[in-house]
């Protein structure tokens, strides 16, 4: 099969050749370097599975079960590796089914190209068969979308929706190809990728001026304490962000979304921000004197209540996007600018300092976080096994090496809390739009963009049951996924909210599970089910020693409830330890 | 809440340049309607630059609402530029057509009159009806409104409105800008710290 990039003289006149819009397309995706796409085919998309069916050397497309999995597992790979995920869909059905993977790539700028087909241009506003309104429909929920009705648009739209998902704050792109264009047969030139787009400015000018007034302040503090996003890592700037938290000093914590930017054990790595995030970072927010906010954007998840928050600090925020600065919390210095630019001029700037005194308030902090908290959850005596043992033993084999990917719930927090993270890019979670049904298929995903990595999907027995279709998925990939189930027999994090916001009227949170070891089984992939504590870490080293995917259940404790706290609508000082 | 916590809303003129391109308007206006804000006037026309459009957006809105939403519309891809401004910071003006039974008007108000006094003109005067036009502010279109309603005011109807920002040297060189590839200094408007809440991207 060859492909259609050619070098073009520049003198002469470009050399064309007649090729099919679901050609130019495919041409276009290995131009781009990809070289994994996730998708299910049908009707209004079958010219490009027809194309695709010659490119089996150079793309690998895998055939998930659900389209929902296919965009998570587009998720997990765009996560894992920092390229951008590929989707296919065919139309009506197949497109809607993307919506909240695109909801989710949305809200947690996660790079996405999605292809989906669309019925005959001549049949739009017809009510055809498998006709749906897709380009309206994921107008909210995409960064940029566009209908093809012609294939000579191909090359450039699809070299503008690659441009567009990566660069600046990335996010989903969504085309939208009518089968015509598809089928058309048209003079392709070659690719040629997109770098600008004159309405779009994806980087700003880093002002100088702001970056020495930030200087400045953070010089002068006293207490001065970084929060970190995913910024950091969307921007590859995990040297240049060590490198400022290292040379100033200063204490940071990180969102669940900037996770392993910087190691776990980093000794100025102080812990995670937010809800159940450690308790130290919740309560130093409302005492630091200078509050500098690298790559993240102030969720409330984060914030807990806006007006409590960080009320006594000045707030240096860099961010890329403009419309995230003053959005929730009122900066003092504004450090518009990619953070791959603007850290280095910012560390430039600064006076190396130790802030022992301060750093040593939230180890304070963390003791007693410790004593009240953790030590009973990582190292329980008796009674039935908990989140945070489980992920504990877990670290203590994987030695924070692995990629861990979360569903949404009880056990994401715990897992986020306690996992450890030697590395950038291997805590993959639903941060932003909390998405059960999340894990399973992006882990997949993840596995594709990381294949030399352990990824352990870590997913409660409810959000299993939400895209366990996918085991189906990795049963045919033969990809080596780790999956465990923490099953408390609950959907836990609703349960506990009703325990200790609604009098314990557990209303509609009981949820029942098949036999999941026998499941997977008959995907005929193999398992385990634990509840004895004297098996947690044989089962562990057995599932993650398991050549190919393996299934490990473990029942762990119905009603625990994850803790410290920050309950709705209360300052991140009140978190509440039980 | 004492009024005077209560955040001041007032009439703010957003204008946008963009790209014309199908569906942009939707997204748009899916940023005020996400946020439940009522679009009090909506206007899209061509601008002073061939194949770049200009929206005129009129809600009633605090200052910092209307930053936010100007800074998400800004943030769409095929969206140049957005300015907010106040109403003395803009010439505006709406179009306004009254239909009104001929013979009611010719037997008992004195046509030119009317006309002189709220500067309206006739557009169509036939048997049956006259359509009276006038364009200025929203008093002065709803003024005329009262004084035809006595006389069988039979259809109204007025246009969104257009803006034209006071202190606008226009989009020309601008545009010039946006089009290299390396920006230059001119699409830097971010450099003054104390002016920053007019000013968004570069
Ligand atoms: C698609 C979706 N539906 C509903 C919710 C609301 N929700 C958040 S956590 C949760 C419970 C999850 O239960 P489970 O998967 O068993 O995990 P656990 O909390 O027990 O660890 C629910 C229902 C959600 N986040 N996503």
């Amino acid at each position: 099969m060859e492909t259609l990039q050619q070098e073009l003289p520049a003198a002469e006149k470009k050399e064309t050749r007649k090729v099919s819009g679901s050609v130019a397309l495919l041409d276009a995706l290995i131009a781009e370097g990809v070289d994994t796409i996730f998708g299910y085919p049908g009707g209004a998309i079958m010219p490009i599975y027809d194309a695709l069916y010659d490119y089996s050397e150079q793309l690998t497309h895998i055939l998930v079960r659900h389209e929902q999995g296919g965009i998570h597992a587009g998720q997990g790979y765009a996560r894992s590796s920092g390229k951008v995920g590929v989707v296919f869909a065919t139309s009506g059905p197949g497109a809607t089914n993307l919506v909240t993977g695109l909801a989710d790539a949305q809200i947690d700028s996660t790079p996405l190209v999605c292809i989906t087909g669309q019925v005959f241009a001549h049949l739009l506003g017809t009510d055809a068969f498998q006709e749906t309104d897709v380009i309206n429909i994921t107008t909210p929920v995409t960064k940029w979308n566009y209908q093809v009705t012609d294939a000579t648009e191909i090359p450039e739209v699809l070299a503008k929706a690659f441009y567009i998902a990566k660069s600046g704050r990335p996010g989903p792109v969504l085309i939208d190809i009518t089968k015509n264009a598809q089928l058309q047969q048209f003079d392709y030139e070659g690719y040629i990728p997109c770098s600008h787009i004159r309405s779009y400015r994806p980087k700003p000018i880093v002002r100088k001026e702001y970056i020495e007034q930030a200087a400045a302040l953070i010089n002068n503090a006293k207490k001065p304490f970084i929060i970190w996003g995913q910024g950091v890592l969307l921007g590859r700037a995990e040297s240049e962000f060590k490198a400022l938290v290292e040379k100033s000093g200063i204490p940071a914590a990180w969102t669940i979304m900037g996770a392993g930017a910087i190691p776990t054990d980093h000794p100025q790595n102080v812990g995670m921000l937010g809800m159940h995030g450690n308790y130290g970072p919740n309560v130093m927010t409302n005492e630091c004197d200078v509050l500098i906010a690298i790559g993240m954007r102030f969720d409330d998840r984060v914030t807990g209540r806006l007006d409590k928050y960080a009320k006594q600090a000045q707030v240096v925020h860099l961010d890329i996007d403009p419309a995230e600065i003053d959005k929730n919390v009122k900066t003092t210095v504004p450090v518009w600018g990619d953070c791959k630019e603007t850290l280095p001029l910012l560390t430039r700037l600064l006076e190396p300092k130790q802030h022992t005194g301060w750093l040593a308030r939230f180890r304070e902090f963390d003791e007693q976080e410790q004593e009240i908290v953790i030590n009973q959850e990582l190292h329980p005596q008796s009674g039935e096994l908990t989140m945070g043992e489980v992920i504990y033993q877990l670290n203590e084999l994987t030695k924070g090496e692995a990629i861990i990917v979360t569903d949404v719930g009880q056990h994401q927090m715990v897992a986020c809390r306690y996992a450890k993270f030697n590395n950038t890019r291997s805590n993959i979670t639903s941060g932003g739009l909390g998405t059960m049904g999340f894990a399973l298929p992006a882990a997949i995903g993840a596995k594709f963009g990381a294949r030399d990595k352990t990824v352990v999907a870590i997913i409660g027995d409810g959000g299993f049951q939400m895209t366990l279709q996918e085991l189906g998925t990795i049963m045919q990939s033969g990809i080596d996924v780790k999956i465990m189930i923490l099953n408390n027999r609950f959907l836990g994090m609703v349960r506990q909210w009703q325990q200790l916001f609604h009098e314990k009227r557990y209303s509609f949170v009981n949820i029942t599970s098949p036999d999941f070891v026998q499941v997977a089984k008959g995907y005929y992939i193999d398992g385990k089910s634990i509840s004895d504590r004297a098996d947690l870490a044989g089962a562990l080293q057995e599932m993650l020693s398991h050549k190919g995917s393996f299934l490990l259940e473990v029942m762990v404790a119905k009603e625990n409830n994850v803790f410290p706290m920050v309950p709705q609508g209360c300052s991140v000082s009140e978190i509440r330890l039980k | 809440m004492t009024a005077q916590d209560q955040p001041f809303k007032q009439e703010f003129n957003i204008t946008v340049y963009t790209e014309n391109q199908i569906g942009l308007l939707n997204r748009i206006a899916i940023i005020f309607t996400r946020r439940k804000i009522n679009i009090d006037s909506l206007n899209t026309s061509p601008s002073e630059i061939e194949s770049i459009h200009r929206f005129n957006i009129v809600i009633t809105e605090t200052e910092d609402v209307v930053r936010k939403l100007s800074r998400q519309i800004e943030k769409q891809v095929e969206v140049l530029k957005v300015y907010y401004n106040t109403n003395d910071e803009v010439i505006w003006q709406e179009l306004a057509l009254y239909k009104v039974p001929t013979d009611v008007i010719a037997e008992k108000a004195s046509v030119e009159r009317l006309l002189r006094e709220n500067g309206a003109r006739a557009v169509v005067i036939r048997k049956d009806y006259t359509v009276f036009e006038t364009t200025g502010h929203r008093e002065e279109t709803d003024a005329l409104i009262k004084v035809l309603q006595p006389y069988g005011l039979i259809e109204f109807v007025r246009s969104a409105r257009v803006a034209i920002i006071k202190h606008s040297d226009g989009f020309n060189r601008k545009i010039r800008e946006f089009e290299r590839i390396d920006p230059g200094q001119e699409v830097i408007e971010n450099e003054f710290l104390n002016s920053r809440e007019k000013v968004f991207t570069m």
